[in-house]
């Protein structure tokens, strides 16, 4: 055979590899890495699809799938942005769904200094609170909401000190420079317990759902995995996970 | 009026961050700028790289580890608090020494190329005629590098206005204190309140314009020595 | 600063060693006059003057001027160059660009202070004819100009000792024997030792009253500039550019002839007319190749210039075929350069009398 024959064949002998349907091409808003990781594995040992994952910002992944990128499944860490993707006609219709719901916590990394109350709010004894920035980021706003219902907002105004992102805003409580913050639980939390320091579970009703939402793409409409990767995101072993992550769904 | 109150506060905020922190730069940039030009030192290498990593650095490596070490248990953060200024992060001061490390290598670079370009020969002649190192410096090399204190100081004062990543990780965002202009335009668009943003994005470009052709213009002349 | 040593005198010793290169001179110069460094580039006579300047840094050193010490290893002694009360003139002007002319006298001369200014401004800016340059900027001056400039500046720091580095050696001939004259007036009307870095022949025997001859680092001669250009075992180091060095008087001229008689000790020689009065001095070079021997005097021959001379001594020249003799005119030391064949024709031996035929002098001023 010629050599350029022979390189012909292996090329197209490669090429159904990549489109195979038992690739799946996963966008994940970076919050939910460590849960989507544990996920996929398992999703991959029982299924035999293979899940590739790019991790970003809920707006940066938006751009790029607005952008033509290879997306299958968006997970978004919010719920605004896959019903604009829906409203744009950019998922498969009645795709979208509530994966998992975040939860805000009041956190220190000292131990002892959040009371299970959340009252070292009310005595107003620290210099900076945390919190993510309300305008684009949902446990940002959320963070609010609970500074409102407990009649804060004015009080704390001049200690709040913002992360343009959940990460950040623990960032700020984690090296100790906020002595408190909002963050997302998932970011404190593993396996039924806190991790380290104190904190404050505030209670659902004083605060709006934190949903985040996915879609399958149309991208994906033809890809059989795609389909059996939402299937197990709504199964029970990934609500086991999910769960684990100090999610709730 | 297309700019708000808080637009207003942060295109004031960050013009004043970048006149001190050229000011600093120009203070401390100087006898390091000096240093590198005319060591022979071994450790020439070491310390001109390490003026050179926020260039090569994202801006939020630099503004972690200033997080970190600025903060209640680093060592910095320890120094000032143990001076009773407390901390650094989110406050003013701290955008200030971030900004001076971000910044350093955009005006110790410009000044150390002038220093370099002067060369031995005009120090040999100051020295023939009595003057001493330090009247050499000011009477002759100064105004020798003068194209080079023009070009770190609109270098200088313009990357810290554009300044972004490291204003996000250790400023907090606080109106009046440390919301620069460049933070500003990220929440807009973040918030896709698309037309203040343009406001001030588009500002921004302009100013960038303007400086560039400050700078560009000022090169036109440079004496040369002979 | 002060010192035993003897006044009046530059002593001078440097020990340094570059990768490739080595100084290592022993020097005592007279404490006045022009003293001519002179050599092939290379030779490290530059050096030499950086060293005296202060701005480079011998590992063992010692030097004094005029009775001040102003370096000695052994004793850990280094004044910097900004303290040693001397003046330089770099090769090329380095004049300061953003300052004037004017600007650029002064900055040397505020920093001397008053009591010790011994140097007259309007003396000096009228000495280099620099009167009308006082205002412009060095970068619209010519390099004569220039270095005119620059040789004021030095001098109006009344430096006990002028360092000049090749100070000719950037201009072309033009702008050259524009300067000359300045710095033979120099010479005359300031009381100032210089030392005077140079690798031309012409300058340094129109110039210097006593010469160092260096090579590869290290001093082949030192001595008065008629005696050292004299000698036989120099010119190897100088090859074709041997000659000597006569110092004659203008006797008279003939207008008919357009010529200029000149005269020295043990003769005389005609030249083409000279604008200088009767009576004054002018120096004027012979080289060794310009000289030729004949045991009679010639006859009918188109050469003027024949002066009686003694065989002293024969030595070996540059290249295998020649050989340099050297002739005593009356007391007038000449040089000649001819070949080794001649020479053994002529039957060539110390104390033989003979004729000197000179084909071309070269005329200093």
């Amino acid at each position: 055979m010629h050599p350029v024959h022979r390189f012909c064949t292996a090329l197209l002998l490669c090429l159904p590899l990549t489109a195979v349907a038992d690739d799946v091409q996963v966008a994940v808003a970076a919050n939910f890495t460590a849960p989507i990781k544990e996920i996929a594995e398992a999703f991959e040992k029982e299924t035999g699809h293979r899940v590739v994952t790019s991790l970003g910002p809920t707006g940066g992944l938006y751009t790029q799938i607005k952008n033509g990128a290879p997306f299958e499944v968006f997970l978004s860490a919010d719920d605004g942005t896959p019903a604009k993707l829906e409203s744009e006609g950019e998922i498969v219709p009645g795709s979208r769904f509530t994966y998992a719901i975040g939860k805000l916590v009041l956190w220190s990394a000292q131990p002892g200094y959040v009371d299970e109350q959340g009252e070292v709010l009310k005595k107003n004894d620290f210099k900076h609170l945390s919190i993510a920035n309300p305008k684009t980021a949902p446990y940002g706003l959320a963070a609010t909401q609970v500074l409102d219902k407990l009649g804060l907002s004015e009080n704390v105004r001049p200690k709040l000190v913002e992360g343009g992102n959940i990460t950040q805003a623990y960032q700020f409580v984690a090296t100790g420079n906020a002595e408190l913050g909002f963050v997302a639980l998932s970011q404190v939390y593993k396996d039924g317990e806190i991790t380290g320091g104190s904190a404050w579970r505030v209670p659902d009703a004083m605060y709006e759902p934190i949903r985040q939402d996915a879609v399958i793409l149309k991208k994906g409409a033809d890809n059989p995995a795609a389909q059996a990767l939402v299937d197990y995101l709504k199964g029970p072993q990934a609500a086991k996970v999910i769960a684990a992550y100090g999610y709730e769904n | 009026m297309p700019l708000s109150v808080h637009d207003i506060a942060a295109i004031r905020l960050t013009l004043e961050l970048a006149s001190l922190t050229t000011l600093l730069l120009l203070l401390i940039g100087t006898p390091i700028a000096w240093w590198l030009a005319r060591t022979r030192s071994r450790l020439k290498g070491p310390v001109g790289a390490i003026v050179a990593l926020p260039l090569v650095l994202p801006p939020t490596v630099l503004g972690f580890y200033l997080l970190v070490t600025m903060g209640p248990h680093g060592p910095v953060g320890q120094f000032t608090q143990s001076l009773g200024l407390g901390t650094l992060p989110f406050t003013f001061a701290g955008l200030v020494v971030g900004s001076v490390f971000y910044s350093m290598p955009f005006v110790v670079q410009p000044l150390q190329n002038a220093f370099e370009a002067i060369g031995e020969r005009p120090l040999e002649v100051a020295a023939t005629l009595r003057a001493g190192p330090w009247d050499t410096f000011f009477s002759v090399v100064l105004p020798l590098a003068k194209p080079g204190f023009v070009t770190a100081s609109i270098l200088g004062f313009a990357h810290t206005v554009g300044e972004f990543g490291v204003v996000l990780m250790i400023g907090g965002n606080i109106p009046g204190v440390t919301r620069t202009v460049s933070v500003q335009i990220f929440d807009h668009v973040e918030a896709m309140e698309y037309a203040q943003a343009h406001w001030l994005a588009g500002g921004m470009v302009v100013f960038s314009f303007f400086v560039l052709l400050a700078l560009y213009s000022s090169r036109r002349f440079k004496p040369g020595f002979n | 600063m002060t010192d035993s040593s003897p006044a009046g005198q530059i002593l001078a010793r440097f020990r340094l060693a570059w990768p490739g290169f080595e100084l290592d001179v022993d020097l005592t110069l007279p404490g006045r006059g022009v003293t001519a460094l002179f050599g092939h580039s290379g030779s490290g006579k530059t050096t030499c003057l950086r060293c005296v300047a202060g701005l480079e840094r011998a590992g063992e050193s010692h030097l004094e001027v005029n009775g001040e010490r102003w370096q000695d290893s052994a004793a850990g002694l280094f004044v910097p160059a900004h303290r040693r009360a001397l003046g330089y003139v770099f090769q090329e002007a380095s004049l300061f660009p953003h300052l004037s002319a004017r600007r650029n006298l002064e900055y040397g001369l505020r920093r001397v202070r008053a009591a010790q200014r011994r140097v007259d401004w309007d003396h000096v800016v009228k000495l280099l004819g620099i009167e009308h340059l006082l205002e412009r900027l060095p970068g619209t001056l010519s390099g004569g100009e220039r270095q005119r400039v620059g040789i004021a500046r030095a001098l109006l720091t009344s430096p006990r000792l002028l360092l000049m580095d090749e100070p000719l050696a950037a201009l072309d001939l033009k702008r050259k024997n524009e300067i000359l004259p300045y710095l033979e007036r120099l010479r005359e009307e300031l009381d100032i030792p210089v030392l005077y870095v140079s690798h031309s022949p012409d300058e340094v025997a129109r110039l210097a009253d006593h010469v160092v001859l260096l090579d590869q680092g290290r001093v082949v001669a030192q001595g008065g500039l008629r005696e050292t250009l004299a000698r036989l075992d120099l010119p190897t180091a100088l090859g074709e550019d041997a000659g000597v060095v006569v110092e004659s008087v203008v006797a008279e001229h003939d207008d008919a002839y357009h010529l200029t008689r000149l005269t020295f000790p043990g003769g005389e020689v005609l030249v083409a007319r000279r604008p200088e009065a009767p009576g004054q001095r002018l120096r004027f070079r012979v080289h060794a190749r310009d000289v030729s021997l004949a045991l009679t005097r010639a006859e009918g021959s188109s050469i003027t210039n024949l002066l009686p001379a003694r065989v002293e001594a024969l030595a070996a020249a540059d290249t295998p075929a020649h050989v340099l003799v050297r002739l005593d005119a009356g007391g007038t030391p000449l040089l000649a350069r001819i070949t080794r064949r001649s020479a053994d024709q002529l039957g060539l031996a110390p104390g033989l009398p003979l004729w000197a035929q000179i084909k071309a002098v070269a005329l200093l001023g």
